[in-house]
């Protein structure tokens, strides 16, 4: 057993509101820079949709990722035969355009224009060529399923759903969208790092960021393509490629990653979970049926004995395997398996779970006679023209998981590798932790019922009120449980501290300027 | 003329070699960020391939043909004693040779007539243009007027270039040659000069290194098993970086 540490994430998807509050704190922080401007190391997206770059999720298109061939896993479009003949032309790089161009407008027209017959307009430029341009394009165009002909159609999440099932997901009336926030999953079989013929980007130890070095990135842009979730971006005026680092400086003071601080609907959990390494190998040779169950087992239990034995053996501090028992991801991941990894047929170990949205599975659209409750009502408050009634009663228990508005098979798709039971069972306990809830405080659902609907579920009372508070109730702290980076170790990471510290300060030793 | 000769084939070459060499050490050991192929696919992706592979493959080719013949001058010899095996040489080079010059030719106008290219061209990529086209014309030039030169070279320039490696410069033999010839010499030494101050640094780190290191990099700030043995205060383990 080869214990290490990994800070890893958890994404509530019934939380999130889709206000990218999470992708401005990033943006503000690390990529508001020449280069990087199109860069979203934190991004939502509308699910349907096709996604940041455009049909990432594509892999016909963009070669990403790991793929098991003849039992042998191998990365689809990087490695050493193909990374190192393609080095002078990558066929599979996505370009600028497969993002969108950068712009601004020219807000001074607005100001200094002269007085004339009509009223001055702030003309769109790009911020690459600096030149007037027609946005095609911009972060997020389809939010909120606009566009959906062209966006939310070719979600390639939907391509072994059938046509009817389509329809009906497209159907005005029953529409319905959740959203996918975005960030690195610091996998634990990453493939940027595999695919980086510089040796550029590593796995930390103690923690499990993957990062870039800077310094050694040479711009073979391999990992642009190796990356399946498209998180590894190249910054074209500096020549590097860049990556979310999950504010490791931040989290080496204890705090949380801006993205997951700013988060208003407080859906990010952040903590430490012990695995074994010398799982990751086996792990990611198995068939898809047992790749997400397997990268669960992978996962130890910071209580035994054993575990922790062998964790403090492997240099792991003490603090860490303390944060580790209280680490929120855990309980969502093992415990209460709540939460999936995304695309985990990509065979990278991604080590960001999601919690599947419920509510727009959950309610339907029924339509109802409204004439005699019309009646009773003034002119002016009256229901609504139309008879649909949006209906989130809990009257038919499971009844409404097989007649969900919103096919089961496309969540399939993107959390559990096309495996509807597993989706299912998600719901179930996220459903019956509502109803549970609703015996308690509301009491018009009747103690065996809810007792009834936990156990189909398989959870306990606590463990459902476990679920609650951690979802409704949690603060802060609950949310994220960052073990001590041991700042006096954090600092003695950089490199030449004792040079520039009295100077530049730490880390950096160049001005980060362009080649030439 | 013999000012001349001695500047360019005797002077220029030690310059070329000392630049090459100090500049390139300085900017790799200390301007680690700026070493970088500073690859433009990103902004224009379909027109690169027409320039960058052809380019690429025959400076390969020919890079390593010119090392082989400056390296291994009686192999080359050897090689072109039958005529027909001369000729497969020769006309393989010369394809290799159109072959670059093509892609640098697309790679010019590529450069020039995209916008969004021009954000991201400094001066130092027109002048590398310029001395690359100029370089390979020669070289053509060369390969088809003064023929079989990969005979002459293995027993006229290999000798020169030996002589200049071991600090007694000998140019009686060269400084006779065809204009185009020195043309070409003074070329090759100008681009080796211009390597550590244009984004040709890039071919020094061609990542071989690749090749047999394990797919996956884990590192460890501290020995992560010794770290905690109670026999070795960490005062005993620094860190790695320090």
């Amino acid at each position: 057993m080869d214990v290490r540490s990994q800070i890893s994430m958890v994404f509530h998807l019934d939380k999130c509101i889709g206000c990218h509050t999470c992708s401005v704190a990033c943006k503000n922080i690390w990529t508001d820079r020449k280069g990087a401007e199109y860069m979203w190391w934190n991004n939502v997206e509308t699910k349907p949709g096709t996604g940041y770059p455009t049909k990432w999720e594509d892999q016909e298109i963009y070669k990403g990722g790991w793929q098991k061939k003849n039992g042998e896993v191998s990365l689809r479009g990087a490695g050493k035969r193909r990374g190192l003949t393609n080095i002078f032309y990558n066929p599979n790089l996505p370009v600028i355009d497969d993002y969108y161009e950068p712009f601004t407008y020219k807000y001074l027209d607005l100001i200094e224009s002269p007085e004339g017959e009509v009223q001055p307009t702030a003309r769109p430029v790009s911020l690459i060529t600096g030149e007037p341009i027609d946005i095609k394009m911009g972060p997020n165009w389809d939010d909120d399923l606009s566009g959906t002909p062209d966006y939310g159609r070719n979600d390639p999440n939907l391509q072994n759903l059938s046509a009817a099932e389509q329809e009906v997901m497209f159907q005005l009336e029953k529409m319905a969208f959740f959203y996918l926030p975005r960030i690195c999953n610091h996998c634990l079989n990453p493939a940027c790092v595999a695919s980086c013929p510089s040796g550029a980007i590593y796995k930390r130890g103690e923690d499990g960021v993957v990062l870039i070095n800077q310094e050694v990135c040479r711009a073979w842009r391999m990992c642009v393509t190796a990356c399946p979730y498209k998180k590894s971006y190249y910054n074209w005026h500096t020549g590097k490629s860049e990556k979310c680092i999950l504010c490791f400086p931040r989290l080496e003071a204890g705090l949380a990653p801006a993205c997951m601080h700013s988060c208003v609907g407080r859906i990010r959990y952040l903590g430490v979970l012990l695995y074994d390494a010398d799982k990751i190998k086996e792990t990611v040779h198995l068939d898809d049926n047992q790749l997400i169950d397997a990268h669960r087992d992978m996962i130890l239990d910071p209580f035994d004995e054993e575990v922790i034995r062998a964790a403090k053996m492997n240099g792991i501090a003490d603090s860490t395997i303390h944060a580790a028992q209280f680490s929120p991801v855990y309980k969502y991941v093992k415990e209460w398996k709540l939460a999936l990894p995304l695309h985990a047929e990509y065979r990278t170990l991604p080590m960001l779970f999601y919690v599947p949205p419920l509510l727009p599975v959950m309610a339907s659209l029924k339509q109802v006679d409204n004439t005699e409750d019309s009646k009773k009502m003034n002119p002016i408050a009256k229901y609504w023209d139309d008879n649909w009634l949006y209906d989130t009663s809990t009257e038919e228990l499971w009844g409404s998981l097989d007649q969900v508005r919103f096919p089961m098979k496309y969540l399939a798709n993107m959390l559990s590798i096309g495996d509807e039971e597993k989706i299912k069972d998600k719901w179930k306990k996220l459903m019956a932790v509502r109803i549970h809830r609703r015996r308690v405080t509301v009491g018009d659902v009747s103690q065996e019922k809810a007792d009834s609907v936990l156990r189909d579920a398989g959870l306990t009372a606590d463990q459902a009120d476990g679920i609650f508070y951690l979802t409704a109730l949690a603060k802060f702290e609950d949310r994220f449980v960052i073990p001590p980076a041991h700042r006096e170790q954090a600092i003695e990471m950089l490199d030449f501290t004792g040079d520039v510290k009295g100077s530049t300060g730490f880390g950096i030793k160049s001005k980060l300027k362009r080649g030439i | 003329m013999d000012a001349l000769n001695n500047f360019f084939l005797i002077a220029l070459p030690y310059i070329a070699l000392a630049l090459f060499l100090v500049g390139s050490i300085y900017r790799y050991t200390y301007k680690g960020f700026q070493v970088s192929s500073l690859s433009s696919q990103f902004l224009e992706g379909r027109r690169l391939f027409f320039g960058s592979v052809p380019f690429h493959w025959g400076v390969f080719f020919l890079f390593f043909g010119h090392l082989f013949a400056f390296l291994f001058p009686k192999s080359v010899l050897a090689w072109n004693s039958i005529p027909l095996r001369l000729m497969i040489l020769e006309i393989t080079a010369f394809i290799f040779g159109i072959s670059m010059l093509i892609g640098l030719i697309n790679h010019f106008v590529r450069r020039y007539t995209t916008p969004r290219l021009r954000s991201v061209t400094n001066k130092m990529d027109f002048v590398i243009y310029i001395v690359l086209i100029t370089q390979t014309f020669f070289g053509l030039w060369i390969a088809y007027n003064f023929r079989w030169g990969s005979s002459w070279f293995s027993t006229l320039l290999t000798p020169y270039l030996y002589s200049i490696f071991k600090l007694e410069p000998d140019i009686s033999a060269v400084a006779l040659l065809p204009w185009a010839v020195k043309i070409h010499i003074i070329g090759a030494f100008t681009i080796i000069a211009l390597i550590p101050f244009s984004r040709m640094i890039h071919f020094l780190v061609y990542p071989l290194n690749y090749l047999w290191r394990p797919y996956q990099q884990v590192r460890w700030n501290w020995g992560k098993t010794s770290v905690r043995a109670p026999r070795t205060p960490w005062s005993l383990h620094r860190p790695k970086n320090n």
